[in-house]
């Protein structure tokens, strides 16, 4: 079964923002870290804890469910496949997203994760993982 | 700047309220962070008026690759300083030259001084000034906390802001940047309170598309790969900095008490590995950083029997514990962690804060100063009157508090005793006792720091003391050098990665067409920049002393004499001459 992304080892996060740079960087093709589909969030200052907000992976995905413009596709393993010219800004996935791990950017687009992998590859402390979802194990 | 072709800078007057944003394609050959700010800060420096004057400005610059490689987190600051009265420079890291650099601005100008206390909030569609009175005496810490409710911009947001050093004008006073950062040194603190500038919220999220998607992601990976599979960072993420402790304790380098000694025989209690064992909870990175050289440790104290305990985290670096450490000979890390609370709260330079104590603690044995004066017992590994006289040097509750308050350039002008002042180009000194390379680097060192260029690495190096003309050409390059990275914005710990090939690389998958030859034009360039600015403020290489201390306590090189130095400092002199 393909992989999904899994926050595995949230309390080893340093906040680095590596994963962010990289979903924006090669899936979005932009500098920022506004721009990427997981992000790290303190709970209330560099003091506290640290979060991710990511995608879950949903089996039949209630986004893609949502979306009326064809441009989120269930994906095999969980999550979905993105059609970036699809997608018509509506926010419907927004919406659904049942961890509100979606956003619209700034040309009002969805910034949404496609399971890629590409961020688990530059998180130094495995906090991010490539795993196969719960559910198949 | 990451577009190749010109530089936008953000001015701001606080006292009109008023701000614009200018582009400077003129300034796209300094590439930005030190290079573009030196040359703003020169454009309105006043020199006959004194570093607290509301026209002289602050500059602040990130640079090309800020965020957008591995490492690149600094933000640079100059402004006058008002502890030397010349070159005032200093970096922070965490999230300001992120938050600079997707806002849309390289560089930040800042001139006047506001009415009342005013903060900034600055983003992509420009400045508001805030009421800031609310904010005005509270601690670093809680000034912050405020400002993360009030303000928006999570995750994507700086916070920069000073504490009650910095209002009640302390030469030393540093800024506070995300809590775990700071621009310290040479009292940019003092210099915002002077323009009744509490704080700054810096809040950028803006897109700025990929042109060239491939040539940038081959560079970046290799830099990550190298940054986190080699053991090139392997010091900075290990142990950290305060890897440095038992290291320079070893080779008799590590100022103790007020450096009458080089070694500590506490050493071991207070060495990053003691802190690591007991204390360490957590690292943080800059964005964009995945070492993570931030230290956090847990400082957990019994505040009444039956234990009630209370306790907060800190980040720890070496500096802070020599400076609040072996410098006041206190050996235990909760007593250490207790000075940095005060340090951080107060908004207080660690460095100069633990030097002027060391000094303090000397002058009172003399009887140059006296108990009375300071309200405090000031004595070598005694936490207590350490802890008052750190608040008394804000509070300044005597004239005596008042005089320590300005530095001891200026405090032993007045009072005496510069002999067992630990000082070197008038700021008080880094933490290593090395050598004739680290005495001299601070000493000529643009902003007497002793990451001008680094003379402390060269003292180790076995071999240099025979040839003292490679000392000064090493010193010069070294710093001609640095002012490369530091117009980048590229974090130090990061030198060994960024040599100039690498340099050349990155700046090309930008699309900025620069040579190694032009890097190196321009280091030397900033370099002159400094200089000739320095000598407007009334800096004069020939009229700098280096305090008896240095020549009474061995280093590794053994005991120094001040003939050598006097030689060293006449070639440096000279070759400096030379370039004129
Ligand atoms: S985006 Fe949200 S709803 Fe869609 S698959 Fe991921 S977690 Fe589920
Ligand atoms: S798996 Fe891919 S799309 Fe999802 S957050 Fe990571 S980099 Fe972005
Ligand atoms: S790359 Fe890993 S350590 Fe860095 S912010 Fe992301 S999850 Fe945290």
């Amino acid at each position: 079964m393909p992989k999904v992304l899994t926050v595995k080892h949230m309390a080893r996060c340093i906040a680095c923002y590596s994963c962010m740079l990289a979903c924006a960087r090669a899936v979005y093709g932009d500098y920022s870290p506004s721009h990427s589909a997981v992000q790290i969030r303190t709970r209330g200052g560099l003091q506290s804890k640290l979060a991710a907000d990511v995608c879950i992976g949903c089996r039949d995905a209630p986004c893609a469910a949502a979306c009326q413009a064809g441009a989120l596709l269930p994906r095999p393993g969980g999550g979905v496949r993105f059609v970036r010219n699809k997608c018509s800004g509506c926010g419907a996935c927004v919406e659904a997203c049942v961890v509100r791990a979606i956003r619209l950017d700034t040309d009002g687009r969805a910034i949404v994760c496609i399971q890629c992998g590409t961020c688990t590859r530059f998180c130094p402390h495995d906090v991010l993982v490539m795993e196969e979802s719960a559910a198949d194990a | 700047m990451l577009d190749a072709n010109t530089v936008r800078v953000l001015y701001i007057d606080l006292g009109r309220r008023e701000w614009r944003v200018d582009e400077r394609p003129e300034l796209a050959r300094y590439l930005g962070g030190v290079g573009v700010a030196a040359k703003l800060f020169t454009e309105g420096l006043v020199p006959d008026a004194e570093a607290s004057a509301p026209e002289q400005p602050v500059v602040l610059g990130i640079g090309p690759l800020t965020t957008v490689f591995p490492l690149a987190t600094k933000t640079a600051a100059v402004f006058r300083s008002p502890l030397t009265g010349e070159w005032g420079e200093s970096y922070a890291g965490m999230r300001l030259a992120m938050a600079l650099r997707f806002a849309g601005y390289d560089a930040v100008y800042l001139t006047g001084r506001a009415q009342r206390p005013v903060y900034l909030v600055v983003d992509r569609d420009g400045v508001s000034f805030k009421d800031a009175r609310g904010l005005w005496g509270l601690d670093c810490e809680e000034t912050g906390r405020c400002l993360r409710e009030w303000e928006q911009g999570r995750g994507f947001r700086s916070i920069v802001r000073i504490g009650p050093a910095g209002e009640r004008g302390v030469a030393f006073a540093g800024v506070n940047v995300d809590t775990v950062r700071h621009f310290g040194r040479l009292g940019l603190g003092a210099v915002m309170g002077a323009k009744n500038l509490k704080a700054m919220v810096v809040h950028g999220e803006k897109s700025i598309p990929i042109p060239d998607r491939r040539a940038y992601r081959a560079v970046y990976e290799e830099i990550h790969a190298r940054a986190v599979d080699t053991e090139v960072m392997e010091k900075y993420h290990g142990l950290g900095t305060a890897g440095n402790v038992l290291s320079l304790n070893a080779m008799g380098a590590l100022p103790t008490r007020n450096l009458r000694e080089n070694r500590f025989e506490g050493a071991e209690r207070i060495s990053g590995e003691a802190f690591a064992q007991k204390t360490l909870i957590r690292k943080l990175a800059c964005p964009g950083c995945p070492v993570g050289c931030i230290h956090v440790g847990l400082y957990r104290r019994s505040f009444a029997e039956g234990h009630e305990y209370e306790s907060i985290t800190l980040a720890y670096d070496y500096e802070l514990i020599y400076a609040l450490g072996s410098f006041l000979g206190l050996s235990e890390p909760g007593d250490v962690y207790a000075l940095i609370e005060a340090v951080e709260a107060l908004g207080l330079d660690a460095i100069s804060s633990g030097v002027v104590l060391g000094w303090a603690t000397e002058a009172l044995e003399k009887g140059l100063i006296h108990t009375a004066d300071l309200g405090a017992e000031l004595r070598f590994g005694d936490l207590d009157g350490y802890l008052a006289a750190l608040h008394g040097l804000v509070e300044q509750p005597t004239p005596l508090y008042a005089v320590l308050a300005r530095g001891l350039h200026r405090a032993t002008a007045e009072l005496g005793g510069r002999d067992f002042a630990c000082l070197l180009g008038n700021n008080e000194m880094a933490g290593y006792h090395t050598g004739y390379a680290f005495i001299l680097g601070q000493t000529v060192g643009a902003r007497h720091s002793h990451l001008c260029n680094a003379g402390y690495a060269l003292d180790q190096e076995p071999g240099l003391g025979e040839d003292p003309e490679g000392v000064v050409d090493r010193l010069i390059a070294e710093e001609e050098w640095r002012n490369v990275l530091n117009s980048l914005g590229v974090c130090l710990f990061a030198r060994n990665i960024y040599d100039p090939p690498t340099v050349v690389r990155t700046l090309n998958a930008l699309g900025v067409p620069a040579g190694a030859e032009d890097l190196a034009q321009l280091g030397a360039e900033i370099f002159d920049l400094k200089l000739a600015a320095k000598k407007r403020m009334g800096f004069d290489l020939s009229h700098v002393t280096v305090p008896r201390r240095y020549f009474e306590t061995s280093t590794l090189q053994g005991t120094l004499r001040e003939d050598v130095l006097g030689d060293l400092l006449s070639r440096y002199r000279a070759r400096i001459a030379a370039r004129a």
